[in-house]
C-alpha cells in the first residue's frame, strides 16, 4: 500500500476543557481508501480529537488538512463542506421524525419539501453502498442497528468521503457488527476513508488497516496492523504491560439463595417487557445476564429490586416471596442493586450532591430521629474512597466534578458497603479503562468469596465469558437459555440474544 | 342564552389568545419555554394602543403592538439563547417586565378611548358565500380584519410547521438540537427568530385587547390570558391548528360570567370570572391522564443547547 | 464563526460574588439611564430611595414591614424548588391563609387574644397548605405541570376574595363601599419594637427552614428527589408521599404570610393583601440559591427597592411601576451574569479578520 495519498491530517491539535487538557499536541493522519482505526482508553482524548474533525468542538490550537489544503472547521457544516461526517455514540436523530425528514433535515430543498425526488436519489445512494433502510418509518420504531445504518446513509447522502464512526459496535450484537463492517468495507472501496473508534482490541484487528494508539491527549504511535499484534497495542494504549485475563474463582456451593418464578411485568403503554422469566441463583456465584441493549435488562434489574411493578411471578429470597413489597423492604432484606445507564446518569447518584451525602442516601433511614446524621456517613466516604483508591479532592466534592470510573467506583463501593446478599449489578464497567476494569472484577470476585449472589448484567461478552460462572441470554424480555460460561461460544449467544432458542445448552 | 351572539362573542373573546397560543407555541417549538407571554401582551396591548392613540392609524398600531412583543422576546432571547439562563425564571423576570413598562406608560392613557375611526377600521365585515351560511355564517365569518388575521395566521403557521423544510427545521431544533446541531442547521438564528416571531404574536394578541376587545385603557389590562394560553398550548398539544379549537372555548368560558349576569341563574358573576381558571386546571389534569407520542412537548423544551457541553 | 464560548474551570466564591455585584451596578446603570431619560438625575433618586428606605428609624421599621412576607414567602417556596417543583403559585397561597385567617378574625373574635392568633395563624397554615395540596396531588399522581396550575390557582383565589369582599363578607356599615369590615383588637398581631410580631415568626422560620433543608430528613429527600427522581425511587422514598409533604409545608407557610399580611398589617382581608410578593418571592429564593441566609438578605434589598420606590413616587413624580421595572432591570441583568461565572467568550480574531477582509471586498 505504497500508493496510499493522505486525505486529512490534523497537527499539533490542543483543546482543554476548564482546567483539563483533552487533546495535548496531537498528531493524526488518514490516507485514502483506508479504515483507520483509533484506539485508545477512555478519556485518552478520541472522540475529542474527532469532534474537532467534525466541527463540534473547535481546537485551541493546531492545524486541520484536508486534500493538502488547510481548513478551518467551525461547525458540521463546515466539516461536512469539506467532507467529513460524524456519527456520534449517541445517536443524532429526531425520534419523532421518519427516516426521510431525519436525512433531509437542515437539507436546502425550497420552501415545500419535495419527498419524491429525494426518494429517488436516496435508493441509488442505498444501492450503491449496500445499506438498507426503510424510508417512512419513524426512528422511535427502530432498533440500534437500523438507527446506526439511517445515520451512516444520512452521513452519505450529505457528502462526507471521510466517515468518523465512534464507539460503533458498543450497542450491536455480533450479527450486526458483521454487518456493519460489510458496509465499512464496502465504503473503503467506493475509495472513501473510515475513522473507526474503538477500545476492543479484537474488532480494531479485523477491520482496522492502520491503528493510532492515544493515550492520555497525547498521540502515542501509529502502526500497520499486519505489524503489530494485540499485546503491542494494549501495552502502548495502557502504557504498561497487563496482565489481560480476568481470574474466575469457582463457585463455591449449590445453595439456592434466589429463586426467580415466572415472573412477568408490562410496562407503561402495556407492552410486556418480562415474558415468564424463571431462574435460580446459588451462594457464591456470578450469574452473567447478556442481551441485546433494551431487551429487557432495566426492567429486570428493577423489577428484581422491587422498583418495577410485576405483573405475577414470584421473587423468593432465602425462602420468603417479596413479590409485591416496597422497594424499602429489598433493601433491609439485603438485596443491593445498582445500574449504570449509557449517559451515567440517574444511576442511584445524585451528581450534584457530594460523596458524603451520596453514601448518606442510603443509610440515613438506618438512623433515628427525624434529622440525618453525616458524621457515619463522611467516615464511610472516607474509608470507601481510600479502599477503592477513588480519585477525588475530598470527599465534599460534588460527584459530577469526578471521572465516569470514579463515580462508578462510589457507587460499587456504597453497594457493597451494606454488605448485601444479592448483589445486582448492570454494566458496573461500562466505559472504564482497562485498569479500572479489573480492579472492578476483583472486588466482585471479593463478594463472591465472602458468599454473595451475584447477578452480572453486561453487553461485553469478552467480560461475560471470563467472569461468570453461568450465563443468562435474554432477548425481548424473555429468557432464551442459561449457559455454562465455560463452554460457550461467542456465536452461540449472539443467535440466542436474537431470540433463538434452539441453540442452548442447558446446565 | 347560548346563542349564535354568545358564540360569536366567543370567538372574539378568544382571538387575543388564539394569538398569543400560537406565539407560544412557535417559541416552544424551537425548544424554548416562554413563561413571559403575559408580559409581552402587555408591552403589546400598551404600545398598541399608545401608537393608535397618537398616530390614528391602525396599522401602525400592529406594527407597533408586534415590534414592542418582539423587542420583549428578544430580551429572553438574549437571555436564555446567548447567555443560556434559566428559562423558567427569564419568562417570569418579562412578565415582570411587562407589567411595570405597561403600568408606566399606560398610566397618562388611562381611562383614554380609541376614536370612531379606529372602531370603524376593526368593523365587522362578512365574507361574502361564508357568511350567509346559516348561523355559522354569522358565528364565523362577520368579524374584524383582525379576527380573520387571527385564523390565517393559525393556518399559516400549520402548514409552515408540517409542510415545510424550515418547520422540520424547527421541529428538530426543539426536539433534538445536537441532531439539528449535527444537520448544519443554523440553531441560533432559528432560535431567535421563532422566539422573537412568537413575541410579536403576543404583542399582537395584547393588541387586539386594547384596540379593539375593550378598547379603553385600563391597568393589567390582560387579566392572566397570557398564562392561560401558556396552558393552552398543552392543551393544543403544540398544533396550531388545534389552538383555534382550544382558544375559542376559552373565550368561550371567558364571557360566561358576564353573559349569564341578569339571567335565571343565580351565581355571582364573580364566581363564574373563576371559569376559565377553574376549566384551565381541569383541562390540564385531563391532558397529562391521556400520555401520547404526538402530544408531547418537544423533547428538548426549556433545557440550553451548547454545543460543547460534556 | 467570530465569538466562541469555552466552559470556565469552577470558579472561586469571591469571584461569583464580584460578578454578581458587578451584574448589579450593570443594572443600576441602565436603569440610571432611563431615569436620565425622563429628565431626573439618576444619583438623586438613587439617594434618595436609600434615604427613603432607611433614613429614618420610621421608615426602617416599614422596610422591615416589607421584607417579613418577602423572606417568609422566597422561604415556602423554596423548599418546592428545592424539589424542583415549580410552586408559583404563593399569591393564592397567601390569599387563601389571609381568608381562612380571616375567617376566625371576623367570627371568633371573642376569643382571648393570644388563642384568637394562635387559631388564625394555623389556619392561614391550613388555607396555604390546602392550596398547595392541590397541585402537588395532580403532579403526584398524573405529572400534571404544576408551573401552570399553581398560576390558575392565584387566579381563583383572587377572584374568591374579590367575590368575598363585593359579596357575601362585605361590611354593610361600608356605605356600600365593597370592603370587609375591620378586625377586631383581639385578631390584631401585637407590636414588639415598632414592628408587628410578625418579625419574630420570619426570624424563627427562617431558622426553621435552614435546618429543615440542610439536616433533616425530610429535607434530604426532598433534595434528592429535586435532583433525581429516579435516585429518589431508587433510595427508596416515597415520592408521592414526599411531593405531598413538601407542598403542604410550602403552601402552608405562604399561608401564614396571609395571617401576617391580614392580622399584622391590613387588619383585614382585600384583594390586594399580597402586593405581588407571591411573585417578588420567587425571584428572592432563585437569587437567594435557595439558601435561607441569602434569602433575607435579599428580601431586604428588594424591601428598600420597593419602601425607596415608593417615597420617590411622591417626591420625584414617578409612575410606582417604576420598582417593578427596577426589580426586572435588576433580574435581567443577575440572570444574565451567570453566564459569566460558567462560561468564557474568547473572541476568535483570525476568523473575524478574515470575515472584515472578504466583506471588505
Amino acid at each position: 500500500m505504497a500508493d496510499r495519498s493522505i486525505y486529512v491530517e490534523m497537527k499539533d491539535i490542543t483543546k482543554r476543557f476548564g482546567s483539563v487538557i483533552a487533546t495535548d499536541h496531537m498528531n493524526f493522519e488518514v490516507a485514502k481508501g483506508e479504515i483507520h482505526a483509533l484506539l485508545g482508553e477512555n478519556g485518552a482524548g478520541k472522540s475529542t480529537l474527532m469532534n474537532m474533525l467534525s466541527g463540534i468542538y473547535i481546537p485551541d490550537s493546531g492545524h486541520i488538512f484536508i486534500d493538502g489544503k488547510e481548513v478551518r472547521i467551525t461547525s458540521p457544516r463546515d466539516a461536512l463542506k469539506a467532507g467529513v461526517g460524524m456519527i456520534h455514540q449517541h445517536f443524532k436523530l429526531v425520534d419523532v421524525l421518519t427516516t426521510l425528514e431525519n436525512i433531509l433535515l437542515g437539507y436546502k430543498t425550497g420552501l415545500f419539501v419535495r419527498k419524491k425526488e429525494q426518494k429517488i436519489k436516496l435508493q441509488q445512494l442505498m444501492e450503491k453502498f449496500q445499506l438498507d433502510v426503510d424510508l417512512d418509518k419513524y426512528v422511535y420504531e427502530m432498533s440500534v442497528g437500523e438507527k446506526q445504518t439511517l445515520e451512516i446513509l444520512k452521513t452519505i447522502y450529505r457528502g462526507a468521503r471521510i466517515l468518523i464512526l465512534d464507539e460503533p459496535t458498543a450497542v450491536l450484537t455480533p450479527q450486526e457488527t458483521n454487518k456493519l463492517f460489510k458496509i465499512m468495507r464496502r465504503m473503503k472501496e467506493q475509495s472513501c476513508s473510515v475513522i473507526f473508534i474503538s477500545h476492543k482490541m479484537n474488532e480494531v484487528m479485523e477491520i482496522a488497516d492502520r491503528i493510532t494508539v492515544l493515550r492520555k491527549g497525547k498521540t502515542i504511535a501509529t502502526l500497520e496492523k499486519e505489524s503489530t499484534n494485540p499485546q503491542e497495542l494494549t501495552e502502548l494504549m495502557v502504557g504498561r504491560p497487563v496482565d489481560l485475563s480476568i481470574k474466575r474463582i469457582p463457585a463455591l456451593s449449590d445453595n439456592i439463595v434466589f429463586q426467580v418464578r415466572n415472573l412477568s411485568a408490562v410496562n407503561e403503554e402495556k407492552v410486556e417487557v418480562l415474558k415468564n422469566i424463571s431462574f435460580d441463583m446459588y451462594e457464591g456465584e456470578i450469574l452473567g445476564v447478556a442481551g441485546i441493549a433494551g431487551s429487557g435488562q432495566k426492567e429486570l434489574c428493577e423489577a428484581l429490586a422491587g422498583l418495577y411493578p410485576i405483573k405475577q411471578g414470584e421473587i423468593i429470597f432465602k425462602g420468603e416471596n417479596l413479590a409485591g413489597k416496597s422497594p424499602k423492604e429489598f433493601i433491609t432484606r439485603g438485596i443491593s442493586m445498582s445500574f449504570i445507564p449509557e449517559d451515567r446518569l440517574g444511576m442511584g447518584l445524585v451528581a450534584n450532591m457530594d460523596i458524603v451525602d451520596n453514601i448518606l442516601l442510603k443509610q440515613y433511614h438506618h438512623s433515628k430521629g427525624i434529622m440525618v446524621q453525616r458524621k457515619p456517613a463522611a467516615a464511610k466516604a472516607k474509608e470507601i474512597v481510600k479502599k477503592l483508591e477513588i480519585q477525588t479532592p475530598g470527599i465534599k466534592e460534588p460527584i459530577k466534578n469526578l471521572s465516569g470510573g470514579n463515580i462508578q467506583k462510589v457507587l460499587l463501593g456504597r453497594e457493597l458497603d451494606s454488605h448485601p446478599e444479592l448483589l445486582i449489578t448492570a454494566y458496573p464497567v461500562r466505559g472504564l479503562d482497562i485498569n479500572t476494569c479489573l480492579k472492578i472484577y476483583d472486588i466482585l470476585n471479593e463478594e463472591k468469596k465472602r458468599g454473595v449472589a451475584i447477578l452480572y448484567i453486561a453487553e461485553d461478552l469478552d467480560s461475560l465469558m471470563g467472569l461468570c460462572d453461568r450465563i443468562m441470554v435474554i432477548s425481548n424480555g424473555e429468557i432464551t437459555g442459561i449457559v455454562d460460561a465455560r463452554k460457550a461460544t461467542k456465536e452461540q449467544l449472539g443467535l440466542m440474544m436474537l431470540g433463538n432458542k434452539e441453540v442452548h445448552h442447558a446446565v | 342564552m347560548i346563542t349564535v351572539a354568545f358564540f360569536k362573542a366567543a370567538i372574539i373573546a378568544g382571538i387575543p389568545l388564539l394569538f398569543a397560543t400560537l406565539g407560544e407555541i412557535i417559541t416552544e417549538k424551537s425548544g424554548h419555554l416562554n413563561l413571559g407571554v403575559e408580559g409581552m401582551m402587555l408591552m403589546g396591548a400598551v404600545i398598541g394602543f399608545q401608537v393608535g392613540y397618537t398616530t390614528n392609524s391602525p396599522l401602525l398600531a400592529l406594527l407597533f403592538a408586534a415590534i414592542a412583543g418582539a423587542l420583549g422576546a428578544l430580551i429572553y432571547a438574549f437571555l436564555t439563547v446567548s447567555l443560556r439562563a434559566n428559562q423558567v425564571v427569564s419568562g417570569l423576570a418579562l412578565t415582570i417586565f411587562g407589567t411595570g413598562f405597561a403600568g408606566f406608560v399606560g398610566k397618562s392613557l388611562m381611562g383614554m378611548k380609541m376614536t370612531d375611526q379606529f372602531n370603524y377600521f376593526f368593523r365587522d365585515l362578512k365574507i361574502p358565500g361564508l357568511g350567509d351560511i346559516p348561523y355559522l355564517g354569522e358565528i364565523f365569518f362577520n368579524h374584524d380584519i383582525f379576527v380573520y388575521l387571527g385564523y390565517v395566521t393559525a393556518i399559516v403557521l400549520g402548514l409552515y410547521l408540517y409542510n415545510t423544510g424550515k418547520g422540520l427545521n424547527l421541529r428538530a431544533i426543539g426536539e433534538n438540537p445536537a441532531a439539528a446541531d449535527a444537520a448544519s442547521i443554523p440553531i441560533t438564528k432559528y432560535k431567535y427568530l421563532h422566539i422573537l416571531l412568537g413575541g410579536a404574536l403576543c404583542g399582537l394578541g395584547g393588541a387586539y385587547l386594547s384596540l379593539v376587545y375593550v378598547p379603553v385603557w385600563q391597568e393589567n389590562i390582560t387579566a392572566g390570558r397570557g398564562w392561560i394560553a401558556v396552558a393552552l398550548v398543552i392543551f393544543s398539544g403544540w398544533n396550531p391548528y388545534k389552538a383555534i379549537a382550544g382558544a375559542f372555548l376559552f373565550g368561550g368560558l371567558d364571557i360566561i360570567g358576564f353573559r349569564l349576569q341578569g339571567t335565571a341563574i343565580a351565581i355571582s358573576q364573580y364566581i363564574f370570572d373563576m371559569a376559565p381558571y377553574v376549566a384551565t386546571i381541569v383541562i390540564l389534569v385531563l391532558v397529562s391522564l391521556r400520555k401520547s407520542k404526538k402530544n408531547a412537548p418537544p423533547k428538548a423544551l426549556s433545557e440550553p443547547y451548547f454545543r460543547e457541553e460534556r | 464563526m467570530q465569538f466562541r464560548i469555552v466552559i470556565k474551570s469552577e470558579i472561586g466564591k469571591k469571584k461569583r460574588v464580584l460578578i454578581f455585584l458587578g451584574s448589579i451596578i450593570a443594572a443600576l446603570i441602565v436603569s440610571g439611564l432611563f431615569l436620565a431619560f425622563l429628565n431626573l438625575n439618576p444619583f438623586q433618586v438613587y439617594i434618595a430611595m436609600l434615604q427613603g428606605s432607611v433614613g429614618s428609624v420610621y421608615r426602617i421599621e416599614q422596610t422591615i414591614i416589607y421584607a417579613i412576607p418577602l423572606i417568609i414567602t422566597s422561604l415556602g417556596v423554596a423548599i418546592a424548588f428545592k424539589m424542583k417543583f415549580w410552586n408559583i403559585g404563593a399569591e393564592g397561597q397567601i390569599l387563601m391563609g389571609a381568608f381562612m385567617a380571616s375567617y376566625f378574625a371576623l367570627n371568633y373574635s371573642f376569643l382571648p387574644r393570644f388563642i384568637l392568633l394562635l387559631i388564625m395563624f394555623f389556619a392561614g397554615f391550613i388555607g396555604g397548605a390546602v392550596w398547595g395540596i392541590i397541585p402537588a396531588f395532580f403532579r403526584a399522581k398524573w405529572g400534571t405541570n404544576e408551573t401552570i396550575i399553581t398560576l390558575m390557582m392565584n387566579y381563583v383565589a383572587l377572584k374568591w376574595v374579590v367575590y368575598l369582599q363585593y359579596g357575601p363578607w362585605k361590611d354593610p356599615n361600608a356605605f356600600g363601599f365593597p370592603k370587609l369590615a375591620n378586625f377586631a383588637k383581639n385578631a390584631v398581631l401585637p407590636e414588639l419594637f415598632g414592628v408587628h410580631i410578625g418579625w419574630i415568626i420570619a426570624v424563627l422560620l427562617t431558622i426553621f427552614v435552614y435546618f429543615f433543608l440542610n439536616r433533616s430528613k425530610k429535607g434530604f429527600e426532598i433534595a434528592v428527589l429535586g435532583e433525581s427522581a429516579i435516585t429518589a425511587r431508587d433510595a427508596g422514598i416515597n415520592i408521592f408521599r414526599t411531593i405531598i409533604f413538601a407542598m403542604v409545608l410550602s403552601g402552608g407557610i405562604c399561608g401564614i404570610v396571609g395571617f401576617i399580611e391580614a392580622s399584622g398589617v391590613e387588619q383585614t382581608l382585600t384583594k390586594d393583601i399580597t402586593g405581588g410578593v407571591g411573585y417578588t418571592a420567587i425571584i428572592i429564593a432563585w437569587l437567594g440559591a435557595l439558601k435561607p441566609q441569602w434569602m433575607v438578605l435579599a428580601s431586604f434589598l428588594f424591601a428598600i427597592l420597593i419602601q425607596g420606590s415608593s417615597y420617590i413616587q411622591s417626591a420625584f413624580g414617578i409612575s410606582a411601576y417604576s420598582a417593578q421595572l427596577l426589580e426586572a432591570i435588576v433580574l435581567f441583568f443577575v440572570l444574565g451574569s451567570d453566564f459569566f461565572t460558567r462560561y468564557k467568550l474568547i473572541i476568535d480574531w483570525p476568523s473575524l479578520l478574515r470575515r472584515t477582509k472578504e466583506n471588505g471586498k
